[in-house]
């Protein structure tokens, strides 16, 4: 009875549940071809801190393609502005509090020049964000000429990719080895979780609206929970949850609430849903364009910063192909070029499947030729998956 | 009795939920013009898509026989091999081509690697000689009016050899003129042994040119009429179609009389499209009063959604002169943003083109116009939203499971009712509805009408554009009659009648 209902709610949101479920499964694989190595603390730690840079674009990403448009110069825009950062670092002597809301700004600003022939003049958003590539490119070599790569040395900034929240004091020999904040905070998320999900339902069941069967509801929680759970654990093992991680789920957090509970949000939803629809409606798809490329802007500077911090230096070939792993994990995510359909969560998701595939690989000493067609294959079988899940559910 | 071109038998086509054909039959005699009538949604285009293998052989039950022969249509090529050609109401001529190229579409003149322009020419000159269009087969299609698109459809069709050419709607979007020409066409290409089924909505036009009608309704064969025996005439069509005598359409609005202050108002508006390169509005001029329902009408094409569109914020971006007045002051609209604030709505000709947004669900159609209201600090109170859709589900019989039923799922009647709801919800005082029941049963039709009344009733006033005559005169207080870009008639309701307004419609 119990697996006869869960095979039911599996083949009806197989849309919803199948990255998770590929997620899962690609990490299953990994762990037991690198004989658990791919499962402990430390690579989940490091893997994480790596998801961190893309995770962020990737978000954005989905937002633009939302809205039906795609954003190329994401990636050495995110190079050039983390080496502008160096700059204001290593040369300017900027303190770093000065240093990230400049850059955060400049990104914004470099987002709604993206966005103005786009939004203004109509150019495909393809073609003037190509232009975008060409000109960030250039202005990275030309700003790291002299230099080549910039070393930051400021330890605040580096801290960033690097560093992991500290530890409740006090409690040094309570658990000795785990990280005890960690494992807190882990399970205040597990709770509000729990509560947040009942009182949906609650709310759901109120109207009338369709919702999990209750035994149905209970294995999802408690899947989730667990999930949650070992995470916690796995992380709080080695130095605790990083401050990347931190700044991942803060911006992951936002913009799902944004998306979902504003009216911002459901704008943007609703011009890439039917764009004439939405402007007829009162909806100004302009000032939509630009609010999205604008946060897109703002997102490389972040990326910028979060790569420039790890790598404790600004290099001249920084932001290489970041747009490309953007645009691959929102499509493992499920955001459709159709637009209007698509959410930040999923494009996390397919932030992390793609760096796991990348570490998996690395750690299994696979050749960089074969990880880049089998990244490929992985972005091909998710995409058609999705197309055709899509279709059937019509 | 010799075998007929064509004989569909017991055809049955289910989709999820509808069933749109039901056991239907059709024969169609070599060299006649047969034409296919009924209501909107009765299952004419389904059946011509059967029989046009856009439906292929396995997706319908029943047998189509051609010439005696039993055909299973894998795909449209396959009855385009067979040598039925079909000509739907969106023309599938590519703008950018030529006229010669479009003909040649698929079917190029070529010795195996390059094309043989010279010959592709000069058999398109033959062509459309024989379509009579006297136009340089070098034009490009977008260049040509409606009607002269339309030829060149037919030409392309004639020059695959068609046995049997299938129109759909030809002239609904054309003239008095272009129309009669088209007729006069199908008339000689009847000479010429090809047979014609023609679907139709203009009655009049079938009894000019039909010989044989057949009328669908709800899926299923109601009758066959011989017009040589006198059959065809207007009374019996619509008693067919439509099954029941039609004066009850229209409800009736019971003691109410439109105020006497005018609400809103038009001056001297023009506007020009930058892109077609012409004048499409020319000084026009109309008022609107309280509690007032003012119909317009006119062809397809005669600017009436242009006229619309470009009072409400002028969406798309034509050239515009002229003055706003609403409720005696003068106002600009730069947006429709700004025209709803100002208490108008539109309600667009095209539901699912740029009505809803039909990938999201009944709540979140209803609330779009108006999120504002529903939001605290920029954040959407959930709660209020769905209270709010379902009072509108409610006030407007909306039939779906819940207000989260994607609008995608529901029919067109449902679809309008969401539509509606969402222009209520901005709490217009001016309410332009475009083709408000287009696409859609009767029924729904009926309560369509009956909100209107109420809505006027309550003190709203309602611009009806439609190209449905009927429905001009069973609805409106007051007429305006469009054509051409300019207001060539105004009428009260009392005075007006269909010869009067389709004359003006066409001068």
């Amino acid at each position: 009875m119990f697996f006869k209902s869960l095979q039911k709610l599996l083949k009806e949101n197989i849309r919803e549940y199948g990255m998770y479920i590929a997620l899962f499964v690609i990490m299953l694989i990994f762990t037991i071809t690198t004989d658990g190595i791919f499962i402990s603390s430390r690579n989940i730690s490091n893997l994480l801190n790596q998801t961190g840079y893309i995770a962020v674009l990737a978000v954005g990403m989905t937002l633009v393609i939302v809205i039906r448009h795609i954003d190329l110069s994401v990636g050495f825009l995110a190079g050039f502005l983390g080496a502008i950062a160096a700059i204001a670092l290593a040369f300017w002597n900027f303190p770093v509090y000065v240093v990230i809301p400049l850059v955060l700004a400049l990104g914004v600003v470099a987002g709604l020049l993206t966005a103005f022939p786009i939004a203004q003049l109509k150019v495909p958003a393809f073609v003037a964000s190509l232009a975008g590539w060409l000109i960030y490119r250039g202005a990275l070599l030309l700003v790291t000429a002299g230099t080549g790569t910039i070393i930051i040395a400021d330890e605040t900034f580096n801290a960033i990719g690097n560093g992991f929240i500290p530890d409740i004091p006090g409690l040094e020999n309570f658990l000795p080895g785990v990280h005890k904040l960690t494992l807190l905070l882990g399970v205040v998320a597990i709770a509000l979780y729990v509560v947040s999900q009942f009182r949906d339902r609650r709310k759901k069941l109120s109207y009338n609206f369709e919702t999990l069967p209750m035994n149905m509801f209970i294995a999802k929680l408690v899947f989730i929970s667990v999930l949650l759970a070992l995470i916690t654990w796995v992380l709080a093992g080695y130095n605790g949850l990083s401050w990347t991680v931190v700044i991942v789920l803060l911006v992951v957090g936002i913009y799902h609430f944004v998306t979902t509970q504003t009216v911002l949000g459901r704008h943007i939803y609703a011009v890439g849903g039917n764009p004439e629809a939405a402007e007829l409606s009162g909806i100004s798809v302009k000032k939509i364009t630009y609010v999205v490329f604008g946060s897109m802007g703002m997102l490389s500077a972040l990326s910028g910063i979060l790569f420039a911090s790890r790598l404790r230096s600004a290099t001249v070939t920084a932001g290489t192909l970041f747009e490309m792993d953007a645009i691959a994990a929102a499509y493992i995510g499920g955001v459709s070029a159709a637009g209007g359909v698509g959410n930040v969560m999923g494009s996390l998701i397919g932030a992390l499947v793609t760096m796991s595939l990348t570490s998996g690989m690395n750690l299994m000493n696979i050749d960089i030729a074969y990880q880049y067609i089998v990244r490929g294959a992985v972005l091909l079988a998710a995409v058609i998956f999705d197309v055709t899940t899509r279709s059937r559910g019509r | 009795m010799d075998t007929p071109i064509l004989e569909m038998r017991n055809i049955t086509k289910e989709f999820p939920g509808v069933r749109a054909l039901n056991n239907v039959s059709f024969r169609v005699a070599k060299g006649e013009i047969h034409c296919l009538v009924g209501e909107n949604g009765a299952g004419k285009s389904t059946l011509m898509k059967v029989l046009s293998g856009v439906w292929p052989y396995g997706s319908y039950t029943g047998d189509i026989y051609l010439e005696g022969e039993l055909q299973t249509f894998k795909n449209v090529t396959d009855s385009e091999k067979a040598g039925i050609g079909i000509i739907y109401q969106e023309l599938a001529l590519v703008p950018e081509l030529s006229v010669y190229e479009n003909i040649f579409l698929g079917h190029e003149i070529s010795n195996g690697v390059t094309v043989d322009w010279n010959e592709t020419i000069k058999r398109a000159n033959e062509m459309l000689a024989r379509v009579r269009l006297d136009v340089n087969p070098a034009t490009k299609i977008k260049d040509l009016g409606v009607g002269k698109q339309q030829l060149v459809e037919i030409a392309k069709a004639l020059n695959r050899n068609v046995k049997l050419l299938i129109l759909d709607e030809p002239t609904a979007a054309l003239n008095e003129d272009d129309s009669a020409n088209l007729l006069q066409l199908l008339r000689e290409q009847k000479a010429h042994g090809v047979t014609c089924i023609m679907i139709s909505h203009k009655l009049r036009e079938v009894m000019a040119i039909a010989d044989t009608v057949t009328i669908l309704r709800d899926g299923q064969t109601v009758c066959t009429l011989d017009a040589h025996k006198g059959e065809v005439t207007e009374q019996v069509m619509i008693r067919h179609m439509v099954g029941r005598e039609i004066d009850n359409v229209y409800p009736p609005r019971v003691g109410h009389r439109p105020g006497d202050e005018v609400v809103f108002e038009v001056k001297d508006w023009n506007a020009y499209d930058p892109r077609l390169g012409r004048q499409i509005l020319k000084n026009v001029n109309f008022k609107v009063r309280k509690g007032e329902i003012v119909g317009f009408a006119g062809l397809m094409g005669s600017g009436r959604t242009e006229l619309a569109l470009s009072l409400f914020g002028n969406y798309p971006h034509y050239e515009v002169s002229g003055e706003i007045y609403v409720q005696g002051k003068p106002v600009k609209f730069s947006h429709p943003r700004d025209a709803i604030e100002n208490g108008v709505a539109y309600l667009t000709e095209d539901r699912k083109g740029n009505g809803l947004i039909l990938i999201q669900d009944v709540k979140q159609n209803i609330s779009l116009a108006n999120l504002q209201a529903l939001a605290n600090r920029g954040v959407v109170n959930a709660n209020a939203e769905i209270k709010v859709a379902n009072e509108y589900r409610a006030a407007l019989n909306i039939k779906t499971p819940s207000v989260a039923q994607k609008v995608v799922n529901l029919s067109g009647g449902n679809q309008q009712k969401v539509c509606l709801g969402k222009w209520l919800f901005v709490k217009p005082n001016i309410l332009i509805l475009d083709e408000p029941t287009r696409g859609i049963d009767v029924g729904a039709k009926y309560e369509i009408y009956t909100i209107m009344n109420q809505l006027v009733q309550e003190g709203m006033s309602i611009i009806m554009i439609s190209s449905e005559l009927p429905e001009i005169l069973g609805m409106s207080d007051r007429i305006y009659v469009v054509s051409e870009g300019r207001i060539t008639g105004e009428l009260p309701v009392e005075e007006a009648n269909q010869e009067i307004i389709m004359q003006m419609a066409t001068n």
